[in-house]
């Protein structure tokens, strides 16, 4: 086995190391742990926060990427780029059936002439339901069964975590923990419930190669949380650096970034995007020696599609920086800095940087759900993520398709639909929640 | 009977009680003042009454019955015809009180046709006459913008007028106002309340307004009434230990500090010549400067060291942009500053310092005080220093927000003896204190002038301060100097007509109501000042060569100078 560090995964890695170096940092600020107090003492921010942190955790195993040893002498690697959460859903990942089946279906969605009978019937699937051999009379019982077995094993899970956690909960009381733990004792149980079941059954059904899927959503989530925060780490150094320095310098300095972000701003974002990604892609076609696996090209076009995303998108954050700017600039605790003779650079990074960062916490938190639906719009527009990778968009996209069967195929975009709602709501609420404990006129 | 009779009002948020227990009676065609410091629970107690309350805040108890009826019985549709019908009510800050979209005559035409009815823009006219809006069919249809802010005080007054109320309530109705413009509003109040025998409820911090307006005062601290008696006894001898305290702290009681007598006739620490500062009014595509605004159009000062000279004028005169021309935060278009004689270019922070107005605004919220202390000096003596200034050497840890407004004053003050200044110039140091917390700081002012030598540059409105701190005052308008001396010369025998209708318009404490000497109108526009005497359209004197020269700089006496074509 050897491990694979994808572009993506290297940026990824940061940005969780970078939010947990300001955590560390922001917990030595009275003010700033404050805020982060009452986003605790919410109970709709906890909750949010453990729907994200377990998203987040999904993406992570995710990003651990691997290439397998073939078999034999020499070091020889598969051309495959594998990750812990492949390895964790190997059965999920390998139990391929033929083509379409229904969720926690026996046989298969449509008929099939069968070797050996006269007539079409709906074939028996090789894995769905298998060890009910070939009666499958017993499914319903099955399926009972193994529901409340996963409910126990998520119950027993909460417990654990629960016991696990209570040290955190007494070092910092006062945080909303019941609506923290109530959500995670919701998680466990359908996660456990959920895990059961996939042992025998293909719960979300399977698509029209016979993919799982609910390994597909699973897989869909790294993507989406990717483009989310990559993105954002793209576009945060321009548009606070651009922002402060319109605001602060003024004069033809301002000048210059508002053409600048007004001339962005002017020209349609999609337009763009597709120009900027089928130039992307001309590139990576005509280079193929640039990449060892596939799984690196498309990581390639998805650091590329986080790029442009970014590129189009600081505008927004850069202009309310330089209204605010405009407004701190003349407050008087600035201009008694200047009269001490303190240096512009010092005064930018001293009193403007910190008494603006709550605008930029807001909208980065604000920014992040817009992006994962951006994400999954580009990519049914066909200029996203590479076809090969599995995200939200793609799997809206092939939806496309089977919505306009008869009968009808529902189950792909009903669960893209199911998680990529979660995750956003819990993003939205999440940035609702720090949006009140940050923002100072909301205070009052 | 008394037309608002208020018994036990208590009104609670949360836990706190911001008013408890307030009793008062208003007879009518009576003014009750209520007085007292900011946080005291008087615009609350107001705001009670109209039955409008934050959300937060609720009527615990008390009652009040207003011409014999229990306002708290009542629903909030019935409240609606009281509030603006029965009792009218004017804010303090003209300029966000009116829609700005909408021109004043359809908004006064509101309260009317929810009032009263009949031909409404006639009334509307007669109104703004009322309320002494010159042109009054013009005015009313002109927008917010278009007016000044004592001209929008008026249109709240005679919006208030339209449903014809018992009683007005005036929350700190001049607090926002430049001093002549408060004695307009003053006394059309009180000309108003006269004739139409109104009961006025005037709630104020400012003990010359209750001197010239009320019949009767009432004191307020921390949500209590803790005194209330007719307007004569209360200046006379006022009972309550806190009242007492309220007129001891007024400038004008304060012990004259012991510099007061410090050496006249040193040599020259900061000497301005010729200083303008103009700025461009840009228009059209290509920005080009059509015309100047003249905000500081050629001053003269000098100030020795240890000495304090006072800038005085209303808003918009200029005296905060020479102040900060004078440091260096902005650029001068023309003139000198030299300090010790050599001609300044820049800042120079080791010498001069400024002390802002706001206390809220001036401090980083995100620094720790040692911090801002130490910001233009990182070697300074945090602990040292914030003793000299009052404070506790342990704060220097703690955030400006856990401060109140006279300490953070203090740590402004701190902050900027950090570099040893020679000079300091105060841009309205005191102006956003409570009266109280100003002589404090008044006290620490002077104390620290006596220590270290230091000289002010004092900018400010308040008259009483000048006379308590400065040795030399300059009277501006509309960026000029019209009259300069020493503090004596200037407060006691003012020559310019300007500065005897400044001092004039000053509500004092043992004042007789009789004379006036009201200046009419409006201070000018700096973009567009009045030809010759910038003070002629308002002068009593005024004659045609006033109208057509600027007056030069007639000398009174050695140290005393006056811009006037006929210094009487």
């Amino acid at each position: 086995m050897k491990p694979v560090l994808l572009w993506s995964d290297a940026l990824f890695f940061l940005l969780i190391a970078a939010a947990l170096a300001g955590a560390l940092w922001a917990s030595r600020i009275p003010q700033l742990r404050q805020s982060w107090r009452k986003v605790g003492e919410s109970r709709t921010g906890m909750a949010a926060a453990v729907l994200l942190l377990a998203f987040l955790g999904v993406a992570v195993l995710d990003s651990l990427h691997y290439r397998e040893r073939l078999p034999g002498e020499g070091e020889n690697y598969a051309v495959e780029v594998r990750s812990a959460l492949d390895a964790l859903l190997t059965g999920l990942r390998t139990r391929t059936e033929r083509t379409y089946s229904a969720p926690l279906a026996t046989h298969s969605f449509a008929k099939e002439s069968l070797d050996g009978e006269v007539g079409r019937d709906f074939p028996r699937l090789v894995y769905g339901g298998a060890h009910l051999g070939g009666d499958p009379a017993g499914q319903g019982t099955d399926l009972l069964a193994r529901t409340v077995q996963g409910l126990g094993t998520g119950l027993l899970a909460w417990f654990a975590l629960w016991l696990a956690l209570a040290p955190l909960r007494r070092r910092v009381p006062g945080l909303a923990w019941h609506a923290a733990f109530l959500t995670l004792l919701g998680l466990c149980l359908s996660a456990g419930v959920v895990a059961m079941l996939a042992q025998g059954y293909h719960v979300l059904g399977t698509d029209k190669v016979g993919q799982d899927v609910l390994y597909l959503t699973l897989k869909s989530i790294r993507t989406g949380l990717l483009i989310g925060t990559l993105t954002t780490l793209i576009m945060l150094p321009a548009a606070v650096a651009l922002g402060l320095l319109a605001g602060y310098a003024g004069g033809w300095v301002d000048d210059v970034i508002q053409y600048l972000y007004t001339t962005l701003n002017s020209i349609p974002g999609v337009l763009l995007i597709a120009a900027a990604v089928l130039m992307m892609q001309v590139a990576i076609d005509t280079h193929p020696e640039w990449f060892a696996t596939a799984a690196e090209r498309a990581d390639a076009r998805l650091l590329a599609l986080c790029a442009i995303l970014g590129i189009t998108s600081w505008t927004g954050l850069c202009r309310l920086l330089r209204g605010e700017t405009l407004k701190l600039r003349e407050l008087e605790y600035v201009q008694a800095a200047r009269s001490l003779g303190v240096a512009h650079a010092r005064i930018l990074a001293r009193h403007i940087l910190p008494n603006v960062m709550h605008i930029v916490m807001i909208a980065i938190v604000m920014d992040f759900s817009g992006l994962v639906l951006a994400e999954a719009v580009l990519s049914y527009v066909g200029i996203g993520v590479d076809p090969n990778t599995i995200s939200f968009g793609t799997m809206i996209n092939t939806a496309r398709m089977e919505l306009a069967r008869e009968p009808m195929v529902w189950w792909s975009l009903a669960a893209a639909f199911i998680f990529m709602f979660a995750l956003v709501l819990a993003a939205n609420l999440f940035a609702d929640v720090v949006r009140d404990a940050f923002d100072p006129r909301a205070a009052r | 009977m008394s037309l608002l009779s208020v018994r036990d009002l208590t009104v609670s948020i949360g836990a706190t009680q911001p008013v408890g227990e307030v009793s008062f009676d208003i007879a009518r065609g009576e003014t009750f003042a209520l007085v007292g410091e900011s946080g005291c629970g008087k615009s609350m107690t107001a705001l009670a009454l109209m039955r409008l309350l934050p959300n937060a805040a609720r009527i615990a108890g008390g009652a009040i019955r207003f011409g014999g009826d229990d306002l708290l019985v009542r629903s909030e549709a019935e409240m609606r015809t009281v509030r603006g019908g029965k009792i009218g009510m004017i804010f303090q800050e003209p300029a966000t009180s009116l829609n700005p979209v909408l021109t004043v005559g359809a908004q006064i035409e509101e309260a009317l046709r929810l009032h009263a009815g009949g031909d409404a823009l006639a009334k509307v006219v007669e109104l703004l006459a009322a309320v002494g809006i010159p042109d009054p069919e013009r005015r009313a249809g002109e927008y917010p913008f278009q007016m000044s802010g004592g001209m929008k005080q008026r249109v709240m007054i005679a919006m208030a007028l339209a449903g014809e109320p018992e009683l007005l309530i005036a929350d700190e109705p001049t607090t926002a106002l430049d001093v002549t413009i408060q004695a307009q509003v003053l006394d059309l109040l009180h000309e108003l309340k006269t004739q139409r025998g109104m009961a006025l409820l005037l709630i104020t911090h400012d003990l010359g307004v209750v001197a010239r307006m009320a019949d009767r005062v009432g004191v307020m601290r921390d949500g209590r009434l803790v005194e209330v008696a007719a307007r004569a006894d209360f200046f006379r001898a006022p009972a309550h230990p806190y009242s007492r305290a309220l007129f001891d702290a007024l400038p004008e009681n304060l012990d004259p500090p012991e510099q007061k007598s410090a050496p006249a006739g040193r040599q020259a620490l900061l000497e301005v010549r010729d200083l303008r500062v103009h700025f461009p009014i840009r228009r059209g595509l290509l920005q080009r400067a059509v015309a100047q605004v003249k905000a500081v159009d050629g001053i003269e000062l000098a100030l020795a060291a240890g000495r304090t000279l006072a800038l005085v004028g209303e808003s918009g005169c200029g005296k905060t942009t020479a102040g900060k021309a004078i440091l260096g935060l902005l650029d001068k278009t023309e003139g000198e500053v030299a300090l010790d004689g050599a001609p300044l270019t820049g800042l120079v922070p080791d010498r001069m310092q400024m002390v802002f107005q706001d206390p809220f605004g001036s401090l980083d919220p995100r620094m720790r005080v040692g911090e801002i202390v130490a910001e233009g000096n990182r070697s300074v003596d945090i602990a040292g220093l914030l003793e000299h200034v009052g404070l506790d050497a342990g704060m220097a840890e703690r955030y400006p927000h856990e401060f109140s407004g006279g300490q953070r004053q203090r740590i402004a003050i701190a902050r900027a003896l950090a570099v040893n200044p020679a000079l300091l110039i105060c841009d309205e140091p005191t102006s956003a204190l409570d009266v109280s917390v100003q002589a404090q700081v008044l006290r620490l002012l002077a104390d620290l002038q006596a220590r270290l030598d230091l000289a002010y540059l004092f900018i400010t409105h308040n008259i009483a301060v000048v006379d308590y701190l400065a040795h030399e005052v300059a009277v501006m308008y509309l960026g000029r100097i019209v009259e300069r001396g020493t503090t004596g010369e200037v407060l006691r025998s003012p020559r310019h007509p300007y500065t005897q209708a400044l001092l004039a318009a000053v509500p004092k404490l043992h004042g007789e109501p009789g004379e006036k000497l009201l200046v009419p109108g409006d201070p000018p526009s700096p973009a567009n000042p009045p030809s010759g005497c910038h003070f002629h359209p308002r002068c009593p004197h005024t004659t045609t060569r006033c109208r057509e020269a600027y007056p030069g700089a007639a000398a009174i006496s050695d140290s005393h100078f006056v811009a006037c074509h006929f210094p009487s």
